[in-house]
């Protein structure tokens, strides 16, 4: 310290970028690939089913992976971006071009209300809030008599686009759905990274130090879960188009706490883990429920088996596996 | 004399029925190095979080800057200026070296609601971060998670991280706490660098530093200021005499 460098110090070097990419490109072009080598309307339509659920988790990552908030009511904003285009359809307003940014401005607005409230609170609290949320919104659903109430709401067709009605072919809706997610994962991508990003991270790293620097987490933390209402919405508005089909049960608390095993899973804080995760914990459902209906009975000693083994999640072993 | 760049005015704090801050008044003066000593449990940390604002005052003002203070938030102290390193270190541990001291400067960079450009890639911050990390001697470091730094490191980091903060007094808790011989005479060295440049409030339970920093020294005892004065001054009052008695660190 006590030599004066003559030269300004160089920055450190950064890891090489397919180092960072080659998982991100690995899945997606697996998932490119599916309806070219199972065209089954099944399998498509389980597929899509899992990308579907992976924006939604990929959307708990942001709150949960880089903001350590533990939201136990996630499944609400998948349900009220699918009742948002529901509803509308049922009044005749068929078109995604106003069905998806409603749902979409619904989620945020719920988030905003929501995480204004439960963001005040921290730890198991902020857990217990958010569940309390989370059952408001579903015993409203289920209260709902002019729109189906307990036994949901159907659709007669698929969301139309600019009028056509594109999205009613599978394939398309497969690779709509495909492309949402690969748009969600390079924005939110984007969003940890940013000087955003970087206040969310720090104020989870340490709160007390970064008050101490100057940033308030709280008004960080609400944007953040209203970026991550929005976008589950969207999968919401994605999911009412799929089966063309909502109902409360598309928000029960058991679906929030499956959000966060395929987050946890998956591996929290990568954002490709949570995709991951979502698909992996799917395909494994269906494949375990199509075995026996006691299927739950193998699916949680599984859960355990990777929570202890492949602690940091599926990403942290991939890693591992694939060297260095 | 210029006017004080911090001003307490009669702070009192108490848990109950103990006075952990009672009637305490101080000047800090521009460019001036106020060393604040006192025995263990003297509440000299409480005084500096309620400089900071973590502790919320029962009574008595707290003037920084020539504005009154005293109701504002933690952060919102701190981006005027007031900046402080803690008696515990208190780092980003996940993230690196590099990345904290950015953070700090981010701060103080406009507004942090900015969702797209990268962060870690901002040639701004990173300038600014790698010309305070080699200020205090950490730049070779600047890659590496600051978890895996030493306790004396972890330390100057904090420093560095003050450093970017545009700061107008720097509150130093303790820096030189749980460090060996080697790591205080370097820590002595980065904060005589930094002497007349920043006022700066510095507890510290080592009397050798306090003695050879200091331009004046403040000494609380149960909560109150005992004496304060030049350190000849101090070192000679008998009631700072009597305060420190058995304890052969002092004089």
């Amino acid at each position: 310290m006590a030599e004066t460098p003559a030269s300004p110090p160089s920055l450190p070097p950064t890891p090489p970028l397919w180092r960072r990419l080659w998982l991100p490109v690995l899945v997606f072009a697996l998932l490119a690939l599916v309806p070219f080598v199972w065209g089954e309307r099944f399998i498509l339509g389980l597929v899509t089913r899992a990308m579907i659920m992976a924006i939604a988790a990929l959307s708990l990552d942001l709150i949960l992976g880089y903001g350590a908030l533990v939201s136990f009511g996630h499944a609400a904003f998948l349900g009220l971006g699918a009742y948002a285009v529901a509803i509308l359809f049922s009044h005749d307003i068929v078109d995604a071009a106003i069905a998806f940014p409603v749902a979409i401005l619904v989620g945020a607005g719920f988030a905003f209300v929501t995480g204004a409230i439960s963001l005040k609170t921290r730890g198991v609290y902020f857990i217990m809030i958010t569940l309390a949320f989370g059952q408001m919104a579903f015993f409203t659903a289920t209260s709902l008599s002019a729109y189906g109430g307990d036994d949901g709401l159907r659709m007669f067709h698929r969301s139309e686009v600019f009028g056509t009605r594109i999205l009613a072919n599978d394939t398309t809706f497969y690779f709509v759905v495909l492309g949402t997610l690969a748009g969600c994962f390079v924005l939110l991508k984007m969003i940890v990274g940013s000087r955003f990003g970087r206040v969310l991270r720090g104020a989870k790293e340490n709160e007390r130090r970064m008050r101490a620097l100057g940033f308030d987490p709280f008004r960080y933390r609400l944007a953040a879960y209203v970026i991550a209402g929005a976008i589950c919405a969207l999968a919401g508005a994605l999911f009412a188009n799929l089966g063309m089909f909502v109902a409360p049960a598309y928000m029960t608390w058991q679906r929030s706490g499956e959000f966060i095993a395929m987050v946890v899973l998956g591996g929290m804080g990568t954002l490709i883990g949570p995709i991951i995760g979502a698909i992996g914990v799917t395909l494994v459902e269906e494949w375990l429920a199509a075995l026996t209906q006691h299927w739950k009975v193998i699916f949680g000693p599984m859960v355990v088996l990777v929570a202890i083994f492949a602690r940091g999640g599926i990403v942290k072993l991939l890693e591992r596996v694939a060297g260095k | 004399m210029t006017a004080p760049i911090l001003s307490l005015n009669n702070l009192h704090k108490a848990y109950g029925a103990l006075k952990v801050t009672d009637g305490v008044s101080l000047d800090v003066g521009a460019g001036e190095l106020h060393a604040i000593i006192g025995p263990n449990g003297a509440g000299k940390t409480t005084l500096i979080s309620e400089i900071t604002g973590e502790v919320a005052l029962d009574a008595g003002t707290v003037t920084f800057d020539g504005a009154d203070v005293t109701a504002l938030p933690v952060h919102a102290r701190a981006l005027k200026g007031l900046t402080r390193s803690f008696q515990i270190t208190q780092v980003l541990p996940g993230f690196t070296v590099l990345e904290n001291v950015a953070t700090a400067a981010q701060a103080h960079d406009g507004s942090s609601f900015r969702f797209f450009r990268s962060a870690g890639a901002d040639r701004r911050l990173n300038d600014t971060a790698m010309a305070a990390l080699a200020e205090v001697g950490l730049a070779a470091r600047a890659a590496l998670p600051a978890a895996s730094l030493s306790h004396g490191e972890k330390r100057q980091l904090e420093i560095a991280m003050a450093l970017v903060s545009q700061p107008k007094l720097l509150l130093l808790d303790e820096p030189m706490a749980g460090m060996g011989r080697e790591e205080t005479e370097r820590m002595v060295a980065v904060l005589m660098a930094l002497k007349g440049r920043y006022p700066m409030v510095l507890v510290e339970h080592d009397m050798h530093a306090v003695f050879r920093l200091a331009d004046r020294i403040s000494v609380l005892v149960y909560g109150q200021v005992i004496a304060s004065g030049s350190p000849e001054a101090v070192r000679a009052d008998p009631a700072v005499r009597e305060a420190y008695l058995g304890e052969e660190e002092f004089g």
